[in-house]
């Protein structure tokens, strides 16, 4: 009976982990696929060809060729590919340097007026973008910044919600440890740099992990910000090559997948640590 | 501490202050809060932001139908879709919790879609849900009527679907929390009184659990706005009337640049979460220090 329970235990979960795993193997085996072969098989969806889309498991005959075309010889991608990385990395990294202090006077410094400036932090944070984009775009065009990366990075780096996971990481040190170094006499710039910074690397790692994948994944904010195609990220980019190449698709679909995958298998500990910073009442 | 006038007190704290704060408030100011204050201003003025017009822009907001169809379909989505992701990611905690083991592959697994970049699966859900694309294969070869999935009404299932698939791994790690910090001795007491599984469930695990739901369920409100992603890449500005939602709208205006319906309708959304905010505040940990 144990037994019965436990395989059937095992056979739902891998049931609902096969949905998660074909659409994944389904962009992995898409780039091993010749051209040819991937407008046979999905040719019906985009009109070519009758009947419906077929799909293997593995590729008969397996070959780079759409990869190497892609990164070979289509010079736009490595562009659009750069664009990302210009707008992801910078937003991601910036909400450290500018958050984590604020975040540490949250967490450590008493202030008149303290516990309201966080309460607008917080709202702020919940906020969609759907609402924030109409200041932003004021502001934006004031400055003559509309159209260019910073119009994407800038706002996205005063983004409250990396400040809220790292106040939660900074007040989670011990009390004691930061009395003793005020004792010593440490001003409170070393003792943020000297005790904060290393002993909150975790909220760090998860505040970084969780801000550059919204940056990686974000539609809203250069659609709305960047009119030139030639400041276009992938998220962008993806949609209007799909019409043209099966196969550049494919390649470029998995090549926007990899730096998010990889992020995520190697902070997925920090990934699940920043998820619950904000939720559970300890 | 010291004796002293607390002004002095607080001036010497702002100076302390200054310096780490000042770099995030400054930017939130220019960026956010000074922009907002002018929102707000503009939403009782003409779309210049010369004219005072008083609730004109919010009258014509409320009034306007694309707006009504796009509220009504964003309330649905959220009537369907938040109650779906709470129940189907506590399954999924449960279930992976009975596994007893540490480090789950499927834990990795379902939170896996979570980076997943919406931009790498639009190819896959055009070749899905295609008139004839896989879903409508598999239907057609199990004998029975292919489906328009994205245009008529079944592409509002479509985004549920694709909202829990990406969702519902981030809920299951909240859950999984919640499920962990429920004491053993109740389950003990329960089963040495002889309580089964699905008792245990009813009587200690849920009552255990209400306190979270808040917090989830805020959580995943505020996910649920970035659907709009794949409702656009999929479908365009324009996608079928059933998954017409408030973000596309707010797209939509943008794109015609009309700016008195825009900020009535961006302070109408705040004062609508203001509201979700402060009636979720007291489940959750919100407050510093």
């Amino acid at each position: 009976m144990k037994h019965v329970k436990r395989v059937a235990l095992y056979a739902a979960l891998l049931a609902l982990a096969l949905l998660i795993w074909w659409p994944l193997w389904f962009i992995v085996m898409g780039i091993f696929l010749p051209a040819d072969e991937l407008s046979v098989l999905l040719g019906p969806v985009f009109g070519e060809g009758e009947g419906y889309a077929r799909w293997f498991l593995l590729p008969s005959w397996p070959t780079l060729e759409s990869l190497a075309e892609l990164l070979l010889d289509t010079p736009e991608f490595f562009a659009v590919f750069w664009n990302s990385c210009k707008q992801a990395f910078p937003q991601a990294i910036g909400q450290l340097l500018v958050g984590a202090p604020a975040a540490w006077a949250f967490a450590r410094l008493r202030f008149p007026g303290r516990r309201a400036l966080f309460g607008v932090y917080v709202v702020l944070m919940l906020l969609p973008f759907q609402v924030t984009m109409v200041p932003s775009y004021l502001v934006l065009n004031g400055l003559n910044l509309m159209d260019t990366v910073w119009a994407v990075i800038l706002p996205g780096i005063f983004s409250t919600y990396p400040v809220f996971i790292m106040t939660r990481g900074f007040e989670a040190i011990p009390k004691s440890v930061i009395e003793a170094a005020e004792l010593d006499g440490a001003g409170q710039g070393a003792i943020f740099f000297r005790l904060g910074l290393p002993m909150n690397l975790p909220g760090l790692i998860s505040a970084f992990v969780l801000g550059f994948l919204e940056a990686w994944g974000a539609v809203e904010q250069p659609m709305t910000f960047l009119e030139s195609a030639e400041n276009w990220p992938l998220t962008l980019y993806l949609p209007q090559v799909v019409m043209d190449n099966l196969g550049l698709s494919m390649a470029a679909s998995f090549i926007a997948l990899l730096p998010a995958l990889l992020i995520f298998l190697f902070g997925q500990r920090y990934l699940e640590q920043g998820i619950l910073q904000g939720a559970v009442k300890e | 501490m010291r004796q002293k006038k607390p002004i002095q007190t607080h001036l010497r704290q702002l100076k302390t202050v200054l310096p780490f704060l000042a770099p995030s408030l400054g930017g939130l100011c220019v960026f956010v809060l000074i922009p907002f204050a002018d929102t707000v201003r503009r939403s009782f003025c003409n779309a210049m932001g010369n004219r005072w017009v008083g609730l004109t822009n919010y009258t014509q907001v409320l009034t306007n139908s694309a707006f009504q169809l796009a509220a009504e379909n964003t309330a649905k989505f959220l009537c369907v879709c938040l109650p779906l992701l709470l129940g189907v990611s506590l399954a999924l905690a449960l279930m992976v919790r009975a596994q007893h083991r540490k480090n789950s592959v499927f834990q990795s697994t379902f939170l896996l879609p979570m980076a997943v970049p919406v931009s790498a699966i639009v190819l896959l859900w055009k070749v899905l849900f295609s008139d004839s694309g896989l879903v409508n294969g598999v239907i057609a070869s199990l004998g029975g009527e292919p489906v328009s999935f994205l245009s008529t009404n079944a592409a509002f299932w479509v985004l549920v679907v694709t909202y829990l698939w990406k969702n519902a791994g981030y809920d299951m790690i909240l859950w999984l929390a919640g499920l962990d910090n429920i004491s053993r001795d109740l389950y003990e007491a329960a089963a040495a009184d002889g309580a089964g599984p699905l008792q245990q469930f009813r009587y200690i695990t849920l009552p255990e659990l209400r306190p979270m739901v808040g917090v989830v369920g805020l959580l995943s409100l505020i996910n649920s706005f970035k659907v709009f992603r794949e409702a656009y890449l999929v479908a365009g500005n324009y996608p079928h009337e059933s998954m017409y939602l408030l973000q596309h709208l707010f797209n939509n205006w943008f794109l015609d640049l009309d700016m008195g319906r825009l900020t009535a309708a961006a302070c109408l959304m705040v004062l609508v979460l203001l509201g979700v905010i402060a009636l979720g505040r007291r489940y959750w940990r919100l407050e510093t220090g």
